[in-house]
């Protein structure tokens, strides 16, 4: 079912989750980043941390009181009315895929589920041009849009309690490329090698919103 | 200086977390505890947030290079100093060339599971992004970005001074208790898809024990109690969480993010455990149960007020211990 109305959520009293109505498209997220830069200025406000068509705000200090705290909600809702996209025309980067076989664990799980080819899958994965809508999960993990809907496939059952770094994985309708070894709920399609984080650099992240992910298939292991 | 003379797994520096790299993707981290982080700082009068070893596994031995004033908080341990036994949640003063030992955890069902080792001046490593914290996903932060090692040498910023020692206090298990129907009990808020979720399952969280499984560790503790039902599937798109939150995996176990919980997630947010009860979590151990409290923003708002008092008083019973201030470092 898809909201038409923004979805405001607590995070306990650490944050505030802002979720944009409709269809999840680049043009909200465009907006997501204009709401982000505006409520990072307000005064209670920690943090503000975009995620996929929605927005995280944690607290330097929550509100005291209900009213103080629907005040704020209130103030983000005609926030998100007035905002404007936010286009960023970022750097396009290619990355190398290897499909399928012992780096891409996952991959008949997305085949059992599409009813698809690994070749179709590998096609539909791999054509896009993915904007990076935001950062998150791990240091330099990027969050894109744009993946087909075809080979959507929801999250595992139980998380794996660790895929390698470079893991290609699909969530949902999501895709997205893992910066260092971890847990992850995601299905891992394929792998790459790409340094996505240096906590010495400012930014520390090597990509940002707005900039442009190609998958180029390296090969197939089937 | 102080050497790690036993294996050491898992323990890490910690200081109270990294904030404001979420947008990196890079979690806050910090003590699991940060209660007995802040309360060992002030009895040393460190700054609250200074760094600390924290550990979860037993036996852990140093050896101090120097005399260093330290303080023990967390779970109580049985610590002793050569073959002297210490008190916990107390400061000491250890010579060059002692061992401190601290064993099992003890107090029966009271237990704690994570001890804080607070140096004088705090462990002295570098800040990355704001943070001596461990980043262990991201292997920066705390000592080489990773769990301490046998043999591992870290400094103590305040190492030398005088400091007075030989004070403690009544550890927040006892001055701020909570429990429900005799088990140790968090509060929780009811987070965005609580409403997606069965009625019945609604009630069986509440009223249920939820075992700590042995898959718990600093990023997570995954539960066992009765399955939570969907009231039909939700698959979201994925979104900023914190350490507290409470996601429900299609098993229907579910999962409280802890202190090296990611970023984001997408799973169904049940509710989130409190950030005044987190230090509560933190202690819990492995194959201990545990029971939710429903709470409101009020509440919960109030619940860090009465965090705050407590560390206040702290800081007051100090600072009469200490004496003086011309005696202060």
């Amino acid at each position: 079912m898809i909201a038409q109305r923004p979805s405001l959520s607590l995070l306990g009293t650490t944050a505030l989750l802002f979720e944009a109505p409709g269809e999840m498209n680049l043009n909200s997220q465009q907006r997501i980043w204009a709401l982000a830069h505006e409520a990072q200025a307000w005064p209670e406000i920690r943090e503000a941390v975009p995620g996929m068509n929605n927005l995280m705000l944690t607290f330097l200090r929550p509100p005291r009181g209900l009213g103080a705290l629907e005040a704020l909600e209130a103030r983000l809702r005609d926030a998100w009315d007035a905002a404007v996209a936010l286009p960023r025309e970022g750097r396009v980067v290619e990355l190398p895929v290897v499909y399928g076989g012992a780096g891409g664990p996952h991959m008949a799980d997305v085949v059992a589920h599409t009813g698809l080819s690994i070749e179709q899958i590998v096609e539909l994965h791999s054509a896009p041009l993915y904007p990076v809508y935001a950062l998150g999960s791990h240091p330099g993990y990027c969050y894109l849009g744009g993946m087909d809907a075809r080979i959507a496939t929801p999250r595992r059952k139980v998380p794996v309690l660790s895929i390698p770094g470079g893991a290609v994985s699909i969530g949902g309708a999501q895709t997205g490329v893992s910066a260092s070894a971890g847990p992850s709920g995601w299905n891992t399609i394929g792998s790459t090698s790409m340094s996505f984080f240096d906590p010495a650099q400012n930014p520390p992240a090597a990509l940002q919103p707005g900039d442009m992910i190609r998958f180029r298939v390296e090969g197939i292991v089937r | 200086m102080i050497e790690v003379l036993s294996s050491a797994a898992l323990a890490t520096v910690q200081d109270l977390g990294r904030t404001g790299s979420l947008r990196w993707g890079v979690g806050t981290s910090g003590a699991m505890d940060n209660l007995a982080l802040a309360a060992g700082n002030l009895l040393l009068g460190n700054a609250l947030g200074a760094a600390a070893i924290e550990v979860p596994v037993f036996p852990f031995k140093v050896r101090f290079g120097e005399d260093c004033a330290f303080a023990l908080t967390g779970a109580d341990c049985a610590a002793r100093l050569d073959d002297q036994p210490l008190l916990p949640w107390w400061v000491h003063q250890a010579r060059a060339g002692q061992v401190l030992t601290l064993g099992l955890p003890q107090g029966g069902a009271q237990r704690g599971s994570r001890a804080m080792l607070c140096l004088a001046g705090g462990v002295d490593v570098p800040e990355v992004l704001g943070s001596r914290s461990t980043q262990l996903r991201g292997a920066f932060g705390g000592h080489e970005g990773r769990a301490l090692r046998r043999g591992d040498v870290l400094r103590a910023a305040g190492a030398g001074a005088a400091c007075k020692t030989g004070f403690g206090l009544v550890p927040p298990a006892l001055a701020l208790p909570l429990q429900q129907g005799g088990v140790p009990a968090v509060r929780v808020l009811p987070a965005a898809e609580y409403m997606g979720f069965e009625p019945a399952s609604r009630a069986a969280f509440w009223a249920g024990e939820w075992k700590i499984t042995s898959q718990s560790d600093r990023y997570g503790y995954r539960l066992e109690g009765e399955a939570l039902r969907p009231i039909a599937p939700m698959e979201l798109r994925s979104h900023g969480i914190v350490p507290g939150v409470i996601q429900v995996p299609h098993s229907g176990q579910p999962i409280i993010q802890m202190r090296d919980a990611q970023p984001s997630g997408g799973y169904p947010k049940f509710g989130t455990v409190i950030e005044a009860d987190m230090w509560r979590l933190g202690q819990a151990p492995i194959g201990s149960r545990v029971r939710f409290i429903e709470t409101n923003w009020e509440e919960a708002v109030a619940a860090l007020d009465e965090v705050r008092a407590w560390l206040d008083k702290v800081a007051r019973m100090v600072e009469l211990h200490r004496g003086a201030p011309a005696a202060r470092r």
